[in-house]
């Protein structure tokens, strides 16, 4: 195909095609302060969205030998806030509230009726590091059940005796491998790892994996996403 | 898809010059908004690198390199982050539009680096980097071209399958596993940054170098006197 011209049309045909370039100056929005952050609150929204919709219920986080397993006095001990908010352990209770047949203080005695699994899985913190720690304790799941939690509520928030806080969409709540965690190594929570009872969530990033739990709510909105949620990291974080 | 060329008559001097339609408007989009795109993505990948600047152990921590907070997008790492998350459907987007376009379009002849030329490679490096003689160029692109422009198109690839390996090693853990592991699959993931960034300093020179028509032909579409005409 050919095009026969002089160069003065020629200009305007360039100038014309240039200026279908100007979509790409819409970019630009993310230079404007006042646009940057809800731009950027969208994006990590829509990330989320898409996170939820790639996390398959029946899909296990991969599990590994105990020859793999990070030795224990290496597995990171991370805090927003204090090694050891100095639990009460021997009168501890797991306060539970909101979509459920049976609110009230639960012991770690009635949790540890439950099922007991283990599992050697990794742990994933935002920052990059990872270790693969050896865990045990109930199912979430059957904890959800032991408490009568309404089977249409989509979310569970946790608060910890550090004032942390975290929460929890329902499908990775009952994901199999979401426990509610009492053991590490095979022995008893240490108070730095979060005792009595912590998150053991394979299939979230770090930051789920709450300690020193307190306080556990079933809910149908999500009132709280989480301490580092709120701070601007992603509410969702499947891995 | 016929190449449109013209031939374009100069108003003062009665020159006739020629030109040809080199880049759809498509490739022209893609090749921007992605440019953008992947700057971001190299400079809150930074920042998020920042927050473990290693590919071993949490305990005890050996430091790879140390990369200065002022050249690193987003802040902190959240911030890092939530640009990282939020550009790389736009890094991803306009690649799989570019790639689209290029396969049903059948553009992709003009790039895709095929076994037939290797051949031309050798005389281009030649040229370029020892003084040779230059080789006669049929196509927009010379077999070097298309090599570095090829192996582009695969990193990007690679920068995204690595990606999404770090960030679902559960989901994706299949992919995680093709990589070495997790930490494999991060260290993959930066040195594909590397290598990206490595073409894109070669590109940069042969732009500033030789390339004024071929930066306009990237803007409007048409190259002014292409020498394969």
């Amino acid at each position: 195909m050919n095009l026969r011209t002089d160069s003065r049309q020629f200009k305007r045909i360039n100038r014309r095609e240039l200026l279908k370039l100007s979509p790409v100056l819409a970019l630009g929005a993310f230079a404007i302060p006042k646009l940057q952050k809800p731009l950027l609150k969208t994006g990590l929204a829509f990330s989320d969205w898409a996170s939820a919709r790639l996390f398959r219920s029946g899909h296990l986080a991969p599990t590994f030998d105990d020859s793999e397993l990070t030795p224990f006095a290496r597995f990171p001990i991370n805090d927003y806030d204090v090694d050891d908010p100095g639990v009460d352990l021997d009168n501890w209770t797991l306060t539970v509230s909101g979509a459920v047949q049976k609110p009230g203080d639960y012991t770690l005695a009635q949790i540890q009726t439950l099922p007991k699994f283990r599992q050697n899985t990794r742990h994933v913190c935002i920052e990059g590091w990872d270790v693969i720690g050896r865990f045990g304790g109930a199912r979430l799941a059957d904890f959800l059940n032991m408490i009568g939690a309404d089977p249409a509520a989509r979310f569970i928030t946790v608060q910890c005796a550090d004032d942390y806080y975290e929460s929890l969409d329902m499908a990775t709540a009952r994901h199999p491998q979401s426990l509610l965690c009492y053991e590490m190594y095979d022995q008893p929570l240490t108070r730095e790892h979060g005792a009595p009872l912590r998150l053991n969530i394979p299939t979230k990033i770090g930051y789920k994996q709450a300690k020193y739990l307190t306080d556990l709510k079933v809910s149908h909105v999500l009132e709280k996403a989480g301490y580092w949620e709120d701070q601007g990291y992603s509410e969702f974080y499947g891995l | 898809m016929s190449t449109q060329i013209a031939a374009i008559t100069n108003v003062k001097t009665g020159v006739i010059d020629e030109a040809v339609y080199e880049h759809p408007f498509i490739v022209r989009l893609c090749h921007w908004v992605n440019a953008l795109a992947l700057l971001v993505m190299v400079f809150s990948g930074l920042q998020i690198f920042r927050a473990f600047p290693s590919f071993g152990a949490k305990i005890p921590q050996k430091d790879l390199l140390h990369w200065p907070k002022a050249y690193a997008l987003g802040g902190w790492l959240g911030g890092g982050l939530q640009w990282h998350l939020t550009f790389m459907w736009i890094y991803i987007g306009t690649g799989l539009l570019y790639l689209n376009y290029e396969i049903f379009s059948r553009n992709y002849k003009q790039v895709l680096f095929m076994p037939r030329d290797i051949r031309g490679v050798w005389p281009m490096v030649h040229h370029y980097f020892f003084f040779g003689p230059k080789p006669y160029v049929r196509e927009a692109y010379n077999p070097l071209q298309k090599l570095a422009y090829t192996s582009a198109i695969v990193l990007g690839i690679l920068s995204v399958l690595t990606g999404l390996a770090i960030w679902k090693p559960v989901q994706f853990s299949w992919l995680a596993w093709l990589m070495g592991g997790f930490r494999w699959a991060r260290l993959w993931h930066f040195a594909v940054m590397w290598a990206i960034l490595a073409f894109l300093f070669g590109h940069l020179v042969m732009v500033v170098l030789h390339g004024w028509n071929n930066f306009v032909s990237m803007l409007t579409g048409w190259k002014k006197d292409p020498e394969y005409l």
